[in-house]
Formats: C-alpha cells, sequence, structure tokens
C-alpha cells in the first residue's frame, strides 16, 4: 500500500479490518448455519452445536466431530480426527508468532483463540505488504471479531431453524458440498493436489474401517504422499508463500 | 447431549486451542518453522477435505463402490462452481439445486 495520508489509529486499524472481512463473512454464513442445523440433526441438540462453536470455532473440525459424536465413536477417535483437521492452524500460529512478537504474551493467548482461516489470511496479507504498518492486533481484531459473532449467532440460528427445513432440501447434502467448495481453493499445486488424490482415494478404499478411523487412514497418507511430492518437485524451496486454505 | 459427548467436546476445544497457541506462546524467541515441516503442514487442508468429503460420494453410508448418486452429481456442480467463483455459500447452493433435480433419477 501506498503511504497513508495521516497516521492510522487504533480504532482505524480496527475498522479497517472488520470492512475487509465483511464480504467472507457473508461467505461464510450458510457454513455456519450448516455447523447449528447438522448439531441438532445428529442428536447433540443446539447446547452442543454451540459448545462446538464456542470451544472449537473451526468449522470443518465441528462437522467431523458431529458425525462421529453422533455414532458414538471413541474419544480418542474424536480427538484424533479433529487434531488432524486442526493442525494446520499451527502452521498459522508459527506464522503469525514473529509478526506478533511486541505484543504482551496475555493478548497474543486471547489472539489464538480467535485464529482462523480467514483472520490469518487477511492479517498475513496485510502486514507483509506493509511490515512498518502499526496496529497489527487491532487489525486482527477488527477481522476476528465479526467472524466470531457471525459463527455464533448462524450456529445458534442454524440449530433453531435446522427441524424446520422442509423435507425437499436435501440437508444431508450441505456438508460434503461445503467441504467441496473448502477443497477446491485448498488445491494450489501439484503436491497438494496429490495429496486430495491419495487421501481421498486411500479414505474411500477404508471406508469400512470402524468408527470413521478411514478418514484418519487416508488424510495421513494424503500428507505424506503430498509431502513427497513437494519435496522432491521442490527440494530447496522455503515455502513461506504458502497459499492457505480460505 | 450426554457427559461423554461434552467432555469429548471440551477436550477436542482444548486440543483445538493448544494447537492455536502452540507459536504464538513462544512469539519473541520463535523464528518460523523449518521448511519441511511447512511443507508437511500445507498438505493437511487439502488431504483432510478429500478425506472428509470422498468416500461419502463414492461409497454411500461406506457400502458398496457406487458414485453414480444425487449428492455426488451435487458435488460436481460445487467443484465446478468454486472453480468458478471463491464463494462457499454459492457453491453450496449449485450443488443443492442439482442435487435436488438428480434426486429423482439417480437416488
Amino acid at each position: 500500500m501506498t503511504s497513508q495520508p495521516e497516521e492510522l489509529t487504533l480504532r482505524g486499524a480496527f475498522r479497517e479490518g472488520a470492512l475487509e472481512v465483511l464480504p467472507i463473512v457473508a461467505g461464510i454464513i450458510p457454513f455456519g448455519l450448516v455447523a447449528g442445523a447438522a448439531a441438532v440433526d445428529a442428536g447433540i441438540g443446539i447446547e452442543g452445536g454451540m459448545a462446538l462453536s464456542l470451544l472449537l470455532f473451526a468449522g470443518a473440525s465441528q462437522l467431523a466431530a458431529i458425525d462421529l459424536l453422533a455414532r458414538d465413536a471413541p474419544l480418542l477417535i474424536i480427538l484424533l480426527t479433529v487434531g488432524v483437521i486442526n493442525l494446520r492452524m499451527s502452521m498459522y500460529s508459527a506464522s503469525l508468532a514473529p509478526r506478533l512478537a511486541h505484543v504482551p504474551l496475555f493478548q497474543r493467548l486471547v489472539a489464538a483463540y480467535f485464529l482462523v482461516d480467514q483472520a490469518y489470511a487477511l492479517t498475513i496479507m496485510r502486514v507483509d505488504a506493509d511490515p512498518s504498518r502499526p496496529h497489527r492486533l487491532a487489525y486482527y481484531a477488527g477481522v476476528a471479531l465479526p467472524l466470531w459473532v457471525n459463527w455464533q449467532l448462524m450456529t445458534a440460528i442454524g440449530a433453531v431453524v435446522g427441524s424446520t427445513i422442509p423435507d425437499w432440501l436435501p440437508l444431508e447434502a450441505t456438508i460434503p458440498l461445503v467441504f467441496l467448495a473448502m477443497l477446491v481453493p485448498a488445491i494450489t499445486d501439484r503436491a497438494t493436489l496429490a495429496a486430495a488424490v491419495v487421501s481421498g482415494v486411500v479414505a474411500t478404499l477404508a471406508a469400512d474401517l470402524p468408527n470413521n478411523t478411514g478418514l484418519l487412514v487416508g488424510a495421513f497418507s494424503g500428507i505424506i504422499a503430498g509431502s513427497l511430492v513437494a519435496l522432491r518437485t521442490e527440494p530447496r524451496l522455503v515455502t513461506d508463500d504458502s497459499e492457505v486454505e480460505r | 447431549m450426554t457427559a461423554a459427548q461434552l467432555l469429548a467436546i471440551v477436550l477436542a476445544g482444548v486440543l483445538t486451542y493448544a494447537i492455536r497457541a502452540s507459536f504464538l506462546v513462544f512469539a519473541g524467541r520463535m523464528t518460523e518453522l523449518p521448511p519441511t515441516v511447512m511443507t508437511v503442514l500445507r498438505m493437511i487442508p487439502s488431504a483432510a477435505l478429500a478425506a472428509l468429503v470422498l468416500p461419502g460420494l463414492l461409497r454411500p453410508d461406506a457400502g458398496a463402490f457406487d458414485p453414480i448418486n444425487s449428492i455426488a452429481a451435487g458435488g460436481i456442480a460445487a467443484v465446478l462452481t468454486s472453480l468458478w467463483k471463491r464463494n462457499i455459500g454459492l457453491s453450496l447452493a449449485a450443488g443443492l439445486v442439482v442435487v435436488m433435480v438428480t434426486r429423482p433419477f439417480l437416488g
């Protein structure tokens, strides 16, 4: 960005983040509704759906957890599945950490709770475009808070209206469709394509393993395959320009 | 919701928070992750999402291989829409329409 006509204030940075995230917030509305409706559909109720949204605040892992909770999967399987799906956030944490090194520990710990794909993507884009930019945390908060409020609200609304959705609307199709809409932008090169193909094929072959462990077997196979492709095709590339899922 | 389910959700939440806080805790003393670790982490979104979605489309209810069904047809529509516009809501809508239209024929 070119230099601002006047100094960016704390409030200005927050407002900028909030404005820039609005189109993304709008796009996530149906996803949030599905997260609430699916919870009620699976029998864990609005309280289960809200507990997931408040404690996990991570859509893909919430839907996977709902599926496992509905079929009484063992605790270890639930934790492993949520862990695998959310492990990508350690990458965001590692990437943001040096950029928020000036922020006090307590504020960093609060910021960590809100660390979702979109908050990371926007903040890293802004900070790296202008490394001298002030009030990074305020910008991050401006992005993260609308995402959070929207997610909680949509989960609640989805949980309440989910049961009144008419039968002709195929609700059970919404979850795979949302995941596919997230999968396409996650495939950015040959390595991530290999990860998706191997993971999907192995998970399909292993689909009748108990407690949905086929998902874990598939995901690990895909991660290994994709990493091998990446390390072979770009052995010395420092992958700090990696795309984020969006 | 049972107590066991609540416990699972709480522990999953603690785990997710721990992942998010992992490096932010050490901000000052932390630099970038080794490139190899970044490469491995970079594979997670596509691998996890593919493993979540493909079995349900190709083997409904974990049964026999049966890729000709209305949800798979809707999935193709959602993928094509995602390639065109990166908007989850739009892809979901396109996919749902195709699922509803093809359901009488494909089941």
